[in-house]
């Protein structure tokens, strides 16, 4: 049980220490890097509840792809870093009145919740069965399909909503189609013109040609 | 005699779990390390020449001497680096290059003395997410190395993986979804056995598409020909790791070899019956089921060392239309058919 005590508090120590530098970094790249970081932290104290499926998913989705996402877009900007922290004792104040009020209503919710383990324990989803990801699939699936549906087509639509706000049709641009490329024949690309000779018949120029040399 | 309780409980788990981890390790490193041999010999042999054949009879000991060589290089660090990310790009992609084999098994549960056991490091229950989500990490070491390294040609090289492999991934995980669908198990070990039987019960024939799609899928996650547009000498020298030299250049180089095998294993795991015998009868049954899933595995690396000396480098909107217009819209139609089927009694078939 120690061992576990001692890795639960090695996982929440890297993390909160993670999400503090993501916030106070200089580099707005060694943020996502540190954000990156925390959510494998926060990965860790989900495989420690038990809840293996959220975490491998947490991972596989934000790590895997989101944060991605971000540190494409942040090492192609050129950021001026002085401009990036002037505002930041500005905002401090209200980032903090946030903080308080998530820490509050945390607080609050693990109070009304018990200290019943939500995945994984005794009074869990399922009990103490192995396994959570069927589970999981079991309640999303049957007692949640339509919530569950729902959310996905809200998703769906705003996917294409974002792609038809960025959609740019730019005529100037030139593509190539691959099926056209590959049915192309030679007919298509190469005419073969007859050109009969005009004047005096050719004749070669026994002399030296110069020293040209190394043509093909 | 009465163990003190720290050495029950902590020490022996411990030198236990490590001494399984060299056991698998040291064996992963040669052969690393002697793919890279065969890999030159095989190229060699398929463009008429003979290869590396100068250190050691018939050049056998050439990966010692290329390895002694790297560590005895000096590891550069540009001025302008960011050296932290710069030392860490590396790590971050031996780490899960190597962490993925954790939940690899290489053979059935066997009835010992001592109790059943099985051969893989980390029972998982969900192995198969285990794996996705590390794999995933590989990107990052890609990445961060491009950008570190602060060089033209690195952050380009790191642009093209990054796209790239996360393009890959989702028809990766399509395919994936489509054994999960079959196998009802996120469980590799699991899906295996739903295999047993002969050649006929594998998931390479009612899920060719998804196997097809996943081993190329694979190609192109490791960054290898003819999809290595990351690395693409003719036009940005060598990618996201120009700039690395020695040792650190080694463990990308490293990286790519256990991914390479990694993806090679899986396929055989997952598509090929794993360490199931082709026919379920006499002479095939006395080769243990480790061999079996060995010799499948070789299988697949042929196929990686073959593309390279076959086919020409793709160009980067080909790649990407690949990826995107062909391999994802086929893996969803082959999700919807197993879907199907699995409410009719054509389920038998993937069963």
């Amino acid at each position: 049980m120690a061992v576990t005590q001692a890795i639960f508090y090695l996982f929440a120590t890297v993390l909160v220490v993670a999400a503090l530098m993501v916030i106070t970094a200089r580099n707005p790249v060694h943020s996502v890097l540190f954000l990156v970081l925390s959510f494998v932290n926060g990965a860790g104290l989900f495989l420690l509840a038990g809840a293996e499926f959220l975490a491998f998913t947490l991972i596989l989705v934000y790590v895997g792809a989101v944060m991605v996402l971000f540190l494409f877009v942040l090492m192609m900007l050129d950021i001026n870093l002085q401009r990036m922290r002037e505002g930041f004792l500005n905002y401090l104040p209200l980032g903090a009145v946030i903080a308080f009020v998530l820490v509050v209503e945390m607080g609050a919710m693990l109070a009304a919740g018990g200290s019943g383990a939500v995945v994984g324990g005794d009074g869990a989803l399922g009990g103490t069965e192995a396994g959570n990801t069927t589970l999981l699939g079991r309640v999303l699936y049957d007692t949640y399909l339509l919530p569950f549906e729902v959310a996905a087509l809200v998703l769906l639509v705003a996917l294409v909503a974002a792609i038809a706000l960025t959609l740019r049709h730019r005529p100037d641009v030139k593509k190539q189609d691959p099926g056209q490329q590959v049915r192309v024949r030679r007919e298509d690309r190469v005419r073969l013109v007859d050109m009969p000779t005009e004047g005096a018949p050719y004749a070669p120029d026994t002399g030296a040609t110069g020293s040209k040399g190394g043509e093909g | 005699m009465d163990l003190p309780v720290w050495i029950a409980d902590y020490a022996l788990p411990v030198a236990w779990i490590t001494v399984q981890i060299v056991a698998l390790v040291a064996p992963l490193m040669l052969a690393v390390a002697y793919l890279t041999v065969v890999e030159r010999k095989l190229i060699g042999y398929m463009q008429l020449r003979v290869g590396p054949n100068r250190v050691g009879p018939r050049g056998w000991l050439q990966p010692i001497a290329d390895g002694l060589k790297l560590l005895l290089k000096e590891s550069i660090f540009p001025t302008q680096a960011n050296k932290g990310v710069y030392i860490v790009a590396p790590l971050l992609s031996i780490g899960p290059a190597l962490l993925a084999w954790a939940v690899i098994p290489f053979g059935p549960t066997y009835q010992t003395p001592f109790g059943e056991v099985t051969p893989v490091i980390a029972e998982v229950d969900v192995s198969l997410l285990f794996l996705l989500a590390v794999t995933s990490f590989g990107i990052y070491g890609v990445i961060m190395a491009g950008w570190a390294a602060n060089s033209k040609y690195a952050i380009i090289g790191s642009m093209r993986a990054g796209a790239q492999m996360i393009s890959y991934e989702i028809a990766m995980g399509f395919a994936l979804i489509g054994v999960i669908m079959a196998a009802n198990t996120l469980n590799i070990g699991e899906i295996v056995v739903a295999q047993s039987g002969g050649f006929w019960h594998w998931y390479f024939l009612p899920l060719l598409p998804l196997f097809v799609v996943f081993f190329i899928s694979g190609v192109a996650e490791t960054n290898r020909l003819p999809f290595d547009v990351s690395e693409g000498e003719s036009e940005i020298v060598a990618g996201f790791h120009v700039e690395y030299a020695g040792m650190t250049f080694a463990l990308f180089f490293l990286a790519e070899y256990a991914n390479m095998i990694l993806v090679s294993i899986l396929t055989a795991l997952l598509f090929l019956g794993g360490w199931h015998p082709p026919l379920p009868v006499a002479p095939f049954t006395w080769i243990p089921g480790p061999v079996w899933l060995l010799l499948k595995t070789a299988l697949f690396l042929f196929f990686f060392l073959w593309f390279r000396a076959t086919f020409p480098r793709f160009r980067y909107d080909q790649i990407m239309r690949l990826g995107w217009k062909v391999f994802i819209p086929v893996t969803l139609v082959w999700i919807t058919v197993i879907g199907v089927a699995n409410l009719t009694p054509l389920r038998a078939v993937f069963h």
